[in-house]
């Protein structure tokens, strides 16, 4: 068989084994490339930095362990920026694994905390996690009226009226601030087409630093689903968005914390190029043997 | 994971987890017994799982303590109706999952006409109104061209108004109808592609991720207990 046809009908196997080595290699000899934040995951960090000190933020964990190498590391990365600038966190879930995601975000952030000396966050003063909701929408817009009504207890069954945090907020209406992790429905476009209507602030107008009675509605997804969620960044119904791995660690540049994102980019670029190279390896081959078989008929 | 003792069924967990990730990596070579077994275990436990899972966390909350405890009767009807989508089950009886359906699909489209129109359709017509051409206030207090953003908005009109246009099969494509379609499919698969590109780099992550798992989890965890760095204990 000549190389030109041997090149392509390459055995697939080949193909996978070159693309692990791409993916493995890199995470063993870290190359370092630089990672320049993206506008999008750059105005998200802003949102959260321009929010004062004791401001309301809820995370809603919309996503599971299929989907933790994307969300996991953004959860993380803005969680420890909410923590160390003294905001307070109330977490939901609207998927059924989200409140142990959010858990699992929560050891990894007090680890990081810890080794910084900073105060630890005190459950039930600075941040709640009140646990999974069916429903999606429904949820959403049921909290704009009162979280007791949707959350009368924690994940961990303890009555809301005995959490201290939740004194200072009765309804989705008090908030500054919703972080969606959203691998799917329900998830980001469900916040951004029940939230206003539903009764929640209005999003503040663009550029503008003025919160007063405003919030910001941010979000973090997977990269297959981010290239849909445009839109809504464009028309300013969410002021900042993170896409996959690379929004995470943008995200975890940002606030200085190199964690597993980072680490991700160098495999990630050099199987990107591996992938490329294959794509136009094949185009070659592809139309080198067509020249072949021309040759041959005539 | 910096540890100096875990407990035994964390390791146990951990070296599972990463054989089961093997046996489905093996299917990359052919299929095989061990994909097997590594793939009916998922679909097995999955569903068990989330039965358990909704049982305690979406039954009991939302319908077993209203109900009982709290006097809430009406969630009955909640019940009745989302019983009678389980007749679905039945070729005899299956009429009956149509009040159910009824029910969800109305509400569904109620809730989400408004709001789907407000997001998807209104917000984005009015994100296109954007001046073709773009000016910015100068240092001096002049009015300069911004062509940044002059390019871009002229872009995204054409890229909008001939995407529309090739979905417009009242009238044949052809003459200017037919050029502007042609630039529109152009558009469509440049995004498409984009967002293929988006698809491949989600799926790229997941590997590293499980890499991430198998080489600083696994691999080190158990080179640390076997150097003697890390203890494992019951």
């Amino acid at each position: 068989m000549g190389f030109v046809k041997r090149m392509s009908g390459l055995d697939r196997r080949i193909i996978f084994v070159i693309i692990g080595l791409a993916v493995i290699i890199p995470l063993l000899i870290p190359i370092g490339l630089p990672i320049i934040p993206t506008a999008p995951a750059r105005a998200t960090y802003d949102a959260i930095q321009n929010l004062p000190e004791g401001s309301i933020v809820l995370f809603s964990f919309d996503y599971d362990p299929s989907t933790m190498p994307e969300l996991q590391p953004m959860a993380i990365a803005m969680l420890y920026h909410c923590f160390t600038k003294h905001l307070k966190v109330i977490m939901i879930a609207l998927w059924p694994q989200g409140p142990q995601m959010a858990e699992l975000s929560m050891q990894e952030v007090n680890k990081q905390l810890e080794a910084e000396n900073f105060p630890l966050p005190e459950y039930g003063k600075d941040y709640v996690n009140l646990g999974y909701k069916s429903a999606g929408g429904l949820v959403i817009i049921g909290m704009a009226t009162s979280f007791a009504g949707i959350f009368p207890l924690d994940t961990y069954g303890t009555p809301i009226s005995e959490l201290p945090l939740m004194d200072k907020i009765k309804s989705g209406k008090e908030l500054q601030a919703v972080v969606d992790l959203s691998a799917g429905d329900p998830g980001i476009p469900a916040w951004v087409m029940v939230s206003r209507m539903a009764g929640y602030p209005q999003p503040p107008e663009p550029g503008s630093t003025d919160i007063t009675g405003k919030m910001y509605l941010l979000g973090g997804t997977t990269a297959v689903s981010a290239p849909g969620f445009y839109p809504y960044l464009n028309t300013n119904q969410m002021q900042g968005l993170l896409g996959g791995m690379r929004g995470a660690a943008d995200y975890e540049k940002l606030v200085n914390k190199p964690g597993t994102a980072i680490a991700g980019m160098d495999p990630q670029s050099i199987a990107h190029l591996v992938i490329v190279l294959f794509i136009i390896m094949a185009n070659v081959f592809f139309f080198l043997e067509k020249r072949q078989e021309k040759r041959k008929a005539t | 994971m910096e540890l100096t003792n875990i407990s035994f069924w964390d390791f146990f967990g951990v070296w599972v987890a990463a054989l089961l990730t093997l046996f489905i990596f093996s299917f990359l070579y052919k299929d095989n017994p061990f994909y097997k077994l590594a793939e009916y275990l998922f679909v097995g436990i999955s569903a068990g799982y989330y039965v358990g899972y909704y049982y305690y966390n979406v039954l009991i909350p939302n319908f077993w303590i209203p109900f009982w405890q709290q006097g809430q009767y009406e969630y009955i009807i909640a019940v009745i109706l989302g019983t009678t989508i389980l007749f679905r089950l039945s070729r005899k009886s299956g009429w009956v999952s149509r009040f159910g359906f009824a029910f969800v699909i109305g509400c569904g489209a109620g809730i989400n006409f408004i709001t789907y129109l407000q997001s998807n359709a209104m917000a984005q017509i009015y994100g296109t109104i954007t001046p073709l051409v773009a000016l910015v206030k100068g240092e001096n207090g002049g009015i300069l061209l911004d062509w940044k953003n002059t390019i871009y908005n002229l872009v995204m009109i054409i890229g909008v108004t001939s995407g529309l246009v090739y979905f417009y099969f009242s009238k044949p494509h052809k003459g200017l109808l037919g050029v502007t379609a042609r630039l529109g499919i152009w558009f469509l698969m440049v995004s498409f592609g984009a967002s293929f590109g988006y698809t491949i780099m989600a799926r790229i992550s997941l590997l590293i991720g499980r890499m991430q798992f198998l080489i600083f989890d696994w691999i080190k965890m158990t080179w640390d207990v076997i150097g003697g760095k890390i203890s494992v204990g019951f």
